[in-house]
């Protein structure tokens, strides 16, 4: 599964335990209107750290949380293997 | 007006009950005449007034030294197998020891302890001793870091709550526990093993749950106790099926209802019963409703033990808590008014109370405190969970988040690891504030328990 992909999923998981009704996730929507709350993010990257070995919001000290699905994919996929 | 009487363990014991056994792994050694025979080479009357730090590699020894010694030596220290070497001499120290008792005499010349015995078996014969004075116990705190604190007893508060309820009814008991002996949980069991006329098995560390389990059934045990980690293990064991106790107890860590459930399932003609007791406050009281928590009632004064709860944590004035701390730089043991504070966090629902868990175990999530058992207690009510441990795991968005290690029962199909897991979920959601629901569950094959038989809280 790409990376890609496996964040993606586990976004539509997590909004499904949380009851968080997602608009259709493109690469320019901003997270905040995801419907996530800090718990949820919380929850997603810890499941992604598990899943992909990484937390890239942790490895890097000068990483801004990212703005957009798109940027918060890249996140991982940019992370060196 | 006469001195007023003291008893000592020697005086529970009389060679008028046939057959009575103190027995480990190894050996057994006979209770009956027990007060003709000695472990310490026939040593005691050297020990008489002493402070004697009781340091052996097993139980049994342990064991039979603490009935030769109690009523003779002005203390006895034990110590745990656990306890680390590099707190003994400020343990010495502390309580003032002037003499050991060991297996080992040739790693304490030179130690500045003046008096080495040495126990050692088979048992030597000896004429039998007078008592001469009450022995104060002295018991080590299970706490995981830094040195012990060292509580004083005497055997009559160790012994308050086995006096108060009587002799077992029925055929003399044979005791067992998942405890050693020199912790307060165990020694209660040997305590009442001595003073119920019964026999004693005894726990090994290093032996298979199922070789364990197959002495226990040897040996014909109907009565035992362990903390609510030991029973889960045996539940997932599969030993339970072989072993029929009448008499099942639960203390040291939160008995939940599903670990409560499962022993009565699995043991369905025993009394299943949980009880709480610290080596601070001593034996509180013991559940038999077979839920969990305890009545509001208990609160007040019941048979001579004071309850009360403030700040959230359970305060126990009796006259079975410790008498003191001992040490240099003891702390206050009570209150002003004679309270010990647990440290135990309970919540009143309904007409009950709840334990919660440990105030020194809160873990912050996001700012929010959470107890960790409270976690495991919902997880644990799923009918494929054995045990479960909660903790927090850093987090860069929230500071912290929750997650959950599991193990799920002997054979369940991992296909159904996903499905297990949203049932787990949906549970925690169900029944916890959302901050208290685990981010992550992971299934794992066995958790860390502590020498003391406490599920090991690293992060706690």
């Amino acid at each position: 599964m790409s990376v890609r992909l496996k964040v993606i999923e586990a976004i539509k998981q997590i909004a499904k335990e949380q009851h968080v009704t997602l608009p259709e996730l493109s690469d320019d929507l901003s997270l905040h209107e995801t419907g996530f709350d800090s718990l949820a993010f919380a929850i997603l990257v810890a499941r992604l750290e598990d899943e992909t070995g990484v937390d890239p919001f942790t490895i890097s000290e000068d990483a801004a949380f990212p703005a957009t699905v798109g940027d918060f994919v890249r996140a991982y996929e940019n992370v060196p293997a | 007006m006469s001195p007023r009487e003291i008893f000592a363990l020697r005086d529970h014991l009389g060679a008028e009950l046939k057959g009575r056994t103190l027995s480990d792994a190894h050996n057994s050694a006979s209770l009956t005449d027990i007060l003709s025979q000695t472990v310490l080479g026939g040593r005691l009357r050297e020990l008489s007034s002493r402070a004697v730090l009781l340091k052996l590699s097993d139980q049994l020894r342990s064991g039979l030294a603490m009935i030769e010694l109690d009523g003779i030596a002005r203390r006895m220290l034990l110590c745990p197998p656990d306890l680390n070497p590099a707190h003994l001499d400020a343990l010495i120290a502390d309580a003032g020891i002037d003499a050991v008792v060991t297996d080992e005499p040739a790693r304490w010349t030179g130690s500045g302890v003046a008096l080495i015995v040495t126990a050692e078996l088979p048992l030597a014969p000896a004429t039998p001793a007078q008592t001469e004075r009450a022995t104060e116990w002295l018991m080590l705190t299970s706490g995981t870091s830094g040195v012990p604190k060292i509580a004083g007893h005497t055997l009559e508060a160790l012994t308050g709550a086995i006096v108060a309820e009587g002799p077992a009814r029925g055929p003399a008991p044979v005791w067992a526990t998942f405890y050693d002996i020199r912790r307060y949980g165990g020694l209660q069991i040997f305590l009442r093993a001595i003073l119920s006329g019964g026999s004693m098995v005894l726990s090994d560390p290093h032996e298979a749950l199922a070789d364990h389990v197959a002495r226990l059934n040897a040996r014909a045990v109907s009565h035992i106790s362990g903390t609510p980690s030991h029973w889960r293990k045996l539940l997932m064991s599969g030993s339970a099926a072989q072993f029929a106790p009448r008499y099942v107890r639960l203390s040291g860590e939160i008995a939940d209802q599903a670990v409560l459930d499962g022993l009565k399932t699995a043991f369905p003609n025993a009394s299943v019963g949980h009880a709480y007791a610290s080596t601070e406050a001593g034996v509180g009281f013991a559940v038999n409703d077979g839920l969990e928590g305890f009545p509001a009632d208990y609160l007040g004064n019941r048979n001579g033990v004071e309850m009360k709860v403030v700040d959230g944590s359970l305060r126990i004035r009796s006259t079975r808590t410790a008498h003191a701390y001992i040490g240099r730089n003891a702390t206050a043991l009570t209150d002003d008014d004679g309270f010990v504070d647990s440290g135990d966090m309970v919540e009143l629902r309904g007409d009950r109370y709840y334990f919660v868990g440990r105030r020194g175990g809160i873990i912050n999530i996001g700012g929010l405190k959470v107890h960790p058992e409270e976690i495991e207690a919902v997880i644990n009510r799923h009918p494929d969970v054995r045990m479960s441990r909660a903790k927090s795991r850093r987090s860069p968005i929230t500071g912290g988040i929750v997650v959950a290690d599991v193990i799920l029962a002997d054979g369940t199909d991992p296909a159904r690891a996903k499905e297990i897991r949203d049932q787990i979920l949906n549970q925690c959601r169900a029944h916890l504030a959302s901050h208290k629901v685990p981010a992550v569950i992971r299934f794992v094959e066995a958790l860390d328990v502590t020498p003391a038989g406490k599920l090991a809280r690293t992060d706690a």
